[in-house]
């Protein structure tokens, strides 16, 4: 797509920027989202996965997939060539790494920098499962002392 | 009651648990509300810095049928200014590029991405041509190999070729005063 084509919704967008008076406001020509012609099914389902699975850098809340910045639809064009190229997925999302960094990744790989990401969660869950655990069994030893002296009755 | 069990209550490990947990949820917020002030907040961190700059040979936009590339450039460090006609956050940055082009302490390259030439060159005409040279991607041949997700961007590459800086969003004289400055200061005391 030529630049020039690209101008007109580019100016919407940079007014909706102004006017929501964002600090950083990038201003990125839009492109069209029409997707490149795919020689078989096989290749487009795999370019669909791929871009699925990458983060357009621009905006950021939006996969590869589904944005329509410029840059977005430059790196699906890179990524249609790289696959074109005979590369694998991991050696598409490794070209993207480099330049890019881990961010391009939906699922960023497990390293010293992500592990906290990855098993975070798993921790917390853990600890609480640990203090859950700990009451129980401090009440479980406490509860059989008080049936003996406390018969039937209740006490609310 | 008759009955000599503890009184009833959460545990203290409980409670400095949870007191932990509530302190440091306390603190991410405190800490979100203090980046929230940030233009950059949503920057994401530049793969290439330390990296040696990608390798690009691109037509000069003044004289299309001179090339020139990271070949000619280095030997000395370079500003690398990512910009287009389109993009009006570059307008907005262009008096404080301009500034610090006209101290002359390192050639200012424009990139000039993604732009018809005739459209550049006007933009050049209208608000100045600060630049030592202006090279063009029309096509965004290289502007993936130097991480670019939109215009402006900078970047502070050194003699030896190699990414030492790079700004993300317009340039404001605080970012050239306190990030672009101390960082070319560290650039030429290592040469």
């Amino acid at each position: 797509m030529s630049a020039m084509a690209a101008r007109a919704p580019c100016l919407l967008l940079a007014a909706a920027l102004a006017l929501a008076q964002a600090p950083a406001a990038l201003a990125q020509a839009a492109g069209d989202q029409a997707p490149p012609g795919f020689r078989d099914a096989a290749e487009e389902t795999r370019f669909h996965a791929l871009t699925s699975e990458l983060r357009c850098v621009m905006c950021q809340n939006q996969s590869l997939a589904d944005s329509n910045a410029q840059i977005a639809q430059d790196m699906r064009r890179e990524v249609l060539a790289l696959m074109r190229q005979g590369r694998s997925d991991a050696q598409i999302k490794q070209h993207l790494v480099e330049r890019y960094g881990e961010f391009v990744l939906y699922r960023p790989r497990v390293d010293r920098h992500t592990w906290l990401l990855w098993f975070g969660p798993g921790l917390v869950l853990l600890g609480g499962a640990a203090v859950v655990w700990s009451i129980v069994r401090r009440r479980a030893q406490a509860a059989p002392a008080r049936e003996d002296d406390d018969p039937p009755e209740q006490e609310w | 009651m008759n009955t000599p069990h503890k009184p009833q209550g959460l545990p203290v490990v409980a409670v400095v648990i949870g007191a932990l947990f509530f302190l440091g949820l306390l603190g991410l917020m405190l800490h979100g509300v203090m980046r929230s002030g940030d233009a950059d907040r949503d920057v994401l961190p530049s793969a290439l810095i330390g990296k040696p700059a990608p390798e690009f040979v691109l037509p000069v936009l003044h004289d299309p049928s001179v090339q020139m590339g990271s070949a000619e450039l280095r030997g000395a460090p370079y500003v690398l200014n990512v910009w287009g006609s389109w993009c009006v956050a570059c307008r907005e940055e262009h008096p404080v590029l301009t500034r610090f082009a006209e101290t002359r302490r390192v050639r200012v390259v424009g990139y000039n991405w993604k732009d018809e030439p005739e459209d550049a060159l006007r933009w050049l005409e209208q608000f100045g041509n600060p630049f030592f040279v202006v090279l063009a991607d029309y096509e965004g041949r290289y502007v993936l190999d130097w991480g670019v997700a939109g215009a402006p961007e900078t970047f502070l590459v050194d003699g030896a070729g190699v990414v030492r800086w790079k700004h993300t969003g317009p340039l404001t004289e605080q970012v050239v005063a306190e990030r672009l400055l101390p960082a070319l200061e560290q650039v030429e005391r290592g040469r």
